[in-house]
């Protein structure tokens, strides 16, 4: 039977340890500057395009919706939440924002409007995970069918276009004639404001108080439910902020917009070190985890590889950002005997893994040699 | 006047007493928003309940209510497994790369083989949230994005269509050679053996055990670790059969088959009554809650809704039962205070 591991408190964590000039380095923060080093180091050897200012302006505006929505994810994620319905609120509220334009409402209004419902459809999941007590993950599941449900409701197969230059100005200009897309500015801003306010004031103490013994704090006389609808309104009113920014980039509106983008924001925050379990992570770690995939998926594009393929790196770093400190904990803690019986297993799974892959080559050979 | 108050009250209060007992079974809150449902949707629309259409929502729910099942066993545990509509994805195109090109290998082959694909998709799923110590969400998140990259890599973006599909194949879900469709009979078949393996089985006892109190599993002599991998095993090996059965019965293999079908899955099961936080969840109501989810679809078209409306609708749906589910509940906490 294998040892019963008993989990260290977490809160201990929390408490500053005596730090020697090397443990600084031992943030996840630094692995993740090492790993954007490298990135950048192969996509440069390999690639002429990818060190050029003007390419590369353009591809980071592609992330800003993402950006956006991950802000008020890493608070949510912190307090050990999670909200499933970012991507589809997004879609809603550009969708309500198109349907109005098309109506021929001021743009202005039409999005003032839509940031409106945006913000109340994040109440909405705020309510029922704070006053009903439902398990977010319920609640956003189905308001993420629900909300995206209502972009098609609004327009149905119609698309929203023809916005005027001052709106689409928000996700094609730059700022001030220079290669900044006024995107990343706003996200940059917002992300400042989002890393004072969990890292420098009470609220964000609150957040981590919650992500690590939800009971406790509440009995502290800490208002848990009112803060926790605080950070799911924000959420919303981020989503939409963020559906205003990709119909502005985009320059027209489909009830489709945004599909899955929900993935990619969870991913972002977690591979910047925000635990997903609650209590842990810094919004500078999720910037920079932001700006890893970001490069990454840049350079992969600039090689011709498409989207969906660049997925598997992106999961494989997920899973090897837990795996690999993980495995160093393990190592360095537990002297290991050899274990035969471990050993044995390891090796047919490797075995199994292997032969898999020797079946998914051969089995596509012919089929691909036919088209 | 005081009198026929207290009584009409007396009348009241035994009556739903009478109610109350009936719906303390944990199915009660589902099954009533089902009835309610029925009942609406037939008056708005006869055709609702014809044999027809009642199978045609079984032939619709069936590849749900296997993968909600699959679910559900992981959810019990305390997991979850976002990546099943990848490993449908993977395992459907791969399936059906190799029937096109031995179109005269027994069907039965072909189920087998998706079943043995899944496997080693999930228990890949398995290995890292055990030996790897990584969060099921994460784990899954990550293996969701890769399995789904794996069929664009596969595939190199082609369809397989309809007539590249041997005859015999499609039949294998449409086929009624009992009376009802073979994939209905499968689906009963898993949820059969699925029901004894979880209540009659120690292993299934087991899974319970680990959802209920991780840490105390261990100390009952429950090896953890060995049930936790099993059931994203179990998730993997089913998430192949539903791949095979996806081809059949759609008769294509597409790069972005069963995209999103994953929190349909959850939708199903936590519809169904199971708890995210583990350790609650019975066959019965999960197989309710694909039926629900199922009857919405299928009703929504018959009143007319637009389809443009009918997702708003269907998530409206859900956060209702949801919801009206946690209301009676605590009321039935009440009543047996």
């Amino acid at each position: 039977m294998s040892a019963h591991i008993v989990p260290e408190s977490k809160l201990i964590n929390e408490y500053a340890p005596k730090r020697s000039f090397l443990s600084i380095f031992q943030r996840w923060e630094w692995m993740l500057v090492g790993l954007i080093l490298v990135d950048v180091f192969i996509n440069t050897r390999l690639t002429p395009y990818f060190m050029d200012a003007r390419n590369l302006s353009r591809a980071s505006s592609d992330f800003m919706e993402i950006g956006l929505m991950m802000l008020p994810m890493v608070f949510i994620i912190i307090t050990g939440n999670i909200d499933l319905s970012v991507a589809s609120n997004m879609g809603m509220s550009a969708s309500f924002m198109g349907l109005l334009h098309n109506m021929g409402v001021n743009i202005w209004v039409a999005a003032g409007a839509a940031l409106l419902l945006g913000t109340l459809g994040g109440m909405l999941n705020g309510y029922l995970i704070s006053k009903v007590k439902l398990p977010a993950l319920v609640v956003t599941l189905g308001t993420y069918a629900f909300y995206r449900g209502l972009a098609y409701g609004f327009l149905g197969d119609q698309a929203a276009r023809g916005y005027p230059e001052a709106f689409t100005y928000f996700g094609q200009g730059k700022v001030f004639q220079t290669l900044v897309p006024f995107s990343v500015a706003l996200f940059l801003f917002m992300a400042v404001i989002f890393g004072l306010v969990l890292h420098r004031t009470t609220f964000g103490r609150y957040l981590y108080s919650i992500g690590n013994n939800e009971n406790a704090t509440n009995y502290s006389g800490i208002p848990v439910a009112k803060i926790k609808f605080v950070i799911y309104m924000l959420s919303g009113f981020m989503a939409s902020l963020a559906g205003l920014i990709l119909a502005a980039r985009f320059g027209s509106t489909r009830p489709d917009n945004g599909t899955g983008l929900e993935l990619a924001v969870i991913t972002a925050a977690v591979l910047g070190g925000v635990d997903i379990n609650g209590g842990k992570g810094s919004m500078s770690g999720a910037a920079l985890s932001l700006l890893l995939i970001g490069l990454m998926r840049f350079g992969m594009g600039l090689k011709n590889i498409q989207g969906q393929v660049q997925g598997i790196a992106i999961g494989l770093l997920l899973i090897f950002s837990i795996l690999i400190p993980s495995f160093i904990r393990s190592l360095s803690t537990v002297r290991k005997t050899i274990n035969w019986r471990s050993a044995l297993s390891t090796f047919i799974f490797l075995l199994i893994f292997v032969l898999f892959f020797v079946f998914f080559f051969w089995s596509r050979a012919a089929v691909i040699a036919s088209v | 006047m005081q009198n026929s108050t207290s009584a009409t009250q007396s009348v009241r209060s035994s009556l739903s007493n009478l109610l109350w007992s009936l719906v303390r079974f944990r199915e009660a809150g589902i099954s009533i928003f089902i009835l309610i449902l029925v009942f609406v949707v037939t008056l708005r629309a006869p055709s609702f309940l014809t044999t027809d259409n009642f199978n045609d929502i079984l032939l619709n729910i069936s590849i749900l209510a296997i993968m909600a099942l699959a679910q559900t066993m992981v959810i019990i545990t305390h997991g979850i497994d976002l990546s099943v509509s990848s490993m449908i994805g993977l395992v459907a195109m791969m399936v059906a790369f190799v029937v096109k090109q031995n179109p005269e290998m027994p069907v039965i082959f072909a189920v087998l083989l998706g079943m043995a694909l899944g496997s080693v998709l999930g228990s890949f799923n398995g290995l890292i949230i055990t030996r790897g110590n990584v969060p099921p969400i994460i784990a899954t998140l990550g293996t969701l994005s890769i399995y789904r990259g794996l069929v664009f890599f596969y595939s190199q973006g082609t369809w397989i269509n309809s007539f590249e599909l041997p005859k015999n194949f499609k039949m294998l879900s449409k086929g009624t050679p009992l009376g009802l469709p073979n994939m209905v009979i499968i689906a009963i078949l898993v949820a059969i053996v699925v029901y004894y393996f979880l209540n009659h089985t120690r292993t299934g006892r087991d899974i319970y055990a680990v959802g209920t109190n991780p840490d105390a599993a261990p100390f009952a002599g429950i090896r953890k670790e060995r049930i936790i991998f099993l059931v994203y095993l179990l998730s993997g090996l089913l998430a192949g059969l539903a791949a095979v059965l996806w081809v059949s019965r759609f008769e294509s293999a597409q790069t972005n088959t069963a995209a999103g079908f994953e929190l349909q899955t959850v939708a199903a099961s936590v519809v169904g009554g199971v708890s995210i936080s583990g350790g609650v969840g019975t066959v019965p109501g999960v197989l309710l809650g694909a039926l629900l989810l199922g009857i919405i679809q299928n009703s929504l078209t018959l009143i007319r809704i637009s389809p443009f409306w009918q997702l708003a609708a269907q998530g409206l749906l859900i956060l209702i039962a949801v919801i009206s589910d946690k209301w009676i509940l605590s009321r039935v906490e009440r009543t047996k205070k």
